[in-house]
């Protein structure tokens, strides 16, 4: 795994991403600023982080979007480059056009931080290998702002094509508007683009990866991403 | 010139912010407000007198950064 973590004027977590990446794959990301045309030669994965880039100003994401690391990253995506954005990330890919949609304001209006449950609902997908369809995990999430919507045409898509990724559920798998922290359509948790090499969402797997955190549900993700990659290369 | 761009949001989005300032408004007693939608308001000031050419470049500048047109609808002014 060449990763590369991208860093924003108002990141906050992409040290706890560099610090995953580093403990499931054995190598040390490269911490790439947004400034910078190119991604570094040989980037296998581009990991765009969470955290409040540009101070959420005008809209969450929306200016990280349009700086000039995002160009490259279109270009990356569009070669078939695997994105993993996470959190702000997924904010910053909708805002990109890297995946469709728009997540809104939390239904209850709340910042919302506390370990939720996800079912995964595919595990035909170089994110989730590491995981059995129907399977939940327990991760984290931390945002004001992960209230997935998209127009009802772009949701039909996403559920016919087996894009949603991850639902938020209870702990034994049901989906249910209780455990629909923040409102999302269909209990969206996370999606991939059209080609699948493009995953955002709005938990925190990369803060689950240790036994002495209490939950190791989330380090699978990243380990089969680290089997993906050096199967691809 | 002196110019102004309004960003409001699509019509069936569901807008928990101005939920709540409707609530709001309900409990300071502030009687006969049906519904509220919160939007958003830029004042730009442009170096061009021109009018069309102010006019294109606002809806270049709504276009790619100032509204989000999966959820938002936006309204260019020149007010001269």
């Amino acid at each position: 795994m060449k990763a590369a973590v991208l860093v924003f004027p108002g990141i906050n977590r992409e040290r706890d991403m560099a610090r995953t990446l580093r403990l499931v794959s054995g190598r040390e990301p490269a911490m790439v600023w947004h400034t910078e045309p190119e991604l570094p030669a040989g980037t296998d994965l581009v990991v765009i982080p969470g955290g409040f880039s540009y101070g959420d100003y005008l809209r969450c994401g929306a200016i990280a979007a349009r700086s000039p690391v995002m160009d490259a990253v279109r270009t990356f995506a569009d070669r078939g480059g695997l994105v993993l954005a996470v959190c702000n990330g997924f904010q910053i890919a909708c805002e990109a056009g890297l995946l469709p949609g728009v997540l809104m304001r939390n239904q209850n209006l709340r910042f919302i931080c506390r370990d939720v449950y996800l079912r995964v609902e595919t595990s035909n997908s170089p994110f989730t290998r590491g995981y059995n369809a129907g399977q939940v995990i327990k991760v984290p999430v931390a945002h004001g702002e992960g209230n997935y919507i998209a127009d009802s045409e772009t949701i039909a898509r996403l559920e016919g094509e087996g894009r949603v990724v991850f639902r938020y559920s209870s702990p034994d798998g049901m989906v249910d508007p209780n455990w629909n922290h923040n409102g999302a359509i269909n209990a969206i948790a996370g999606i991939v683009n059209e080609r699948g090499n493009v995953l955002g969402m709005m938990p925190h797997p990369e803060n689950h990866v240790e036994a002495a955190i209490g939950s190791t549900d989330g380090y699978d993700l990243f380990a089969g991403l680290t089997d993906h990659l050096a199967k691809a290369a | 010139m002196k110019a102004r761009v309004t960003v409001t949001l699509k019509s069936g989005v569901l807008d928990p912010q101005g939920k709540a300032i409707e609530g709001a408004l309900r409990s300071l007693g502030v009687e006969g407000v049906a519904s509220v939608r919160q939007g958003k308001v830029f004042d730009i000031e442009v170096e061009s007198g021109d009018r069309a050419k102010t006019e294109a470049l606002l809806k270049q500048a709504a276009d790619k950064l100032l509204a989000n047109t999966v959820i938002e609808n936006y309204r260019v002014e020149v007010l001269g």
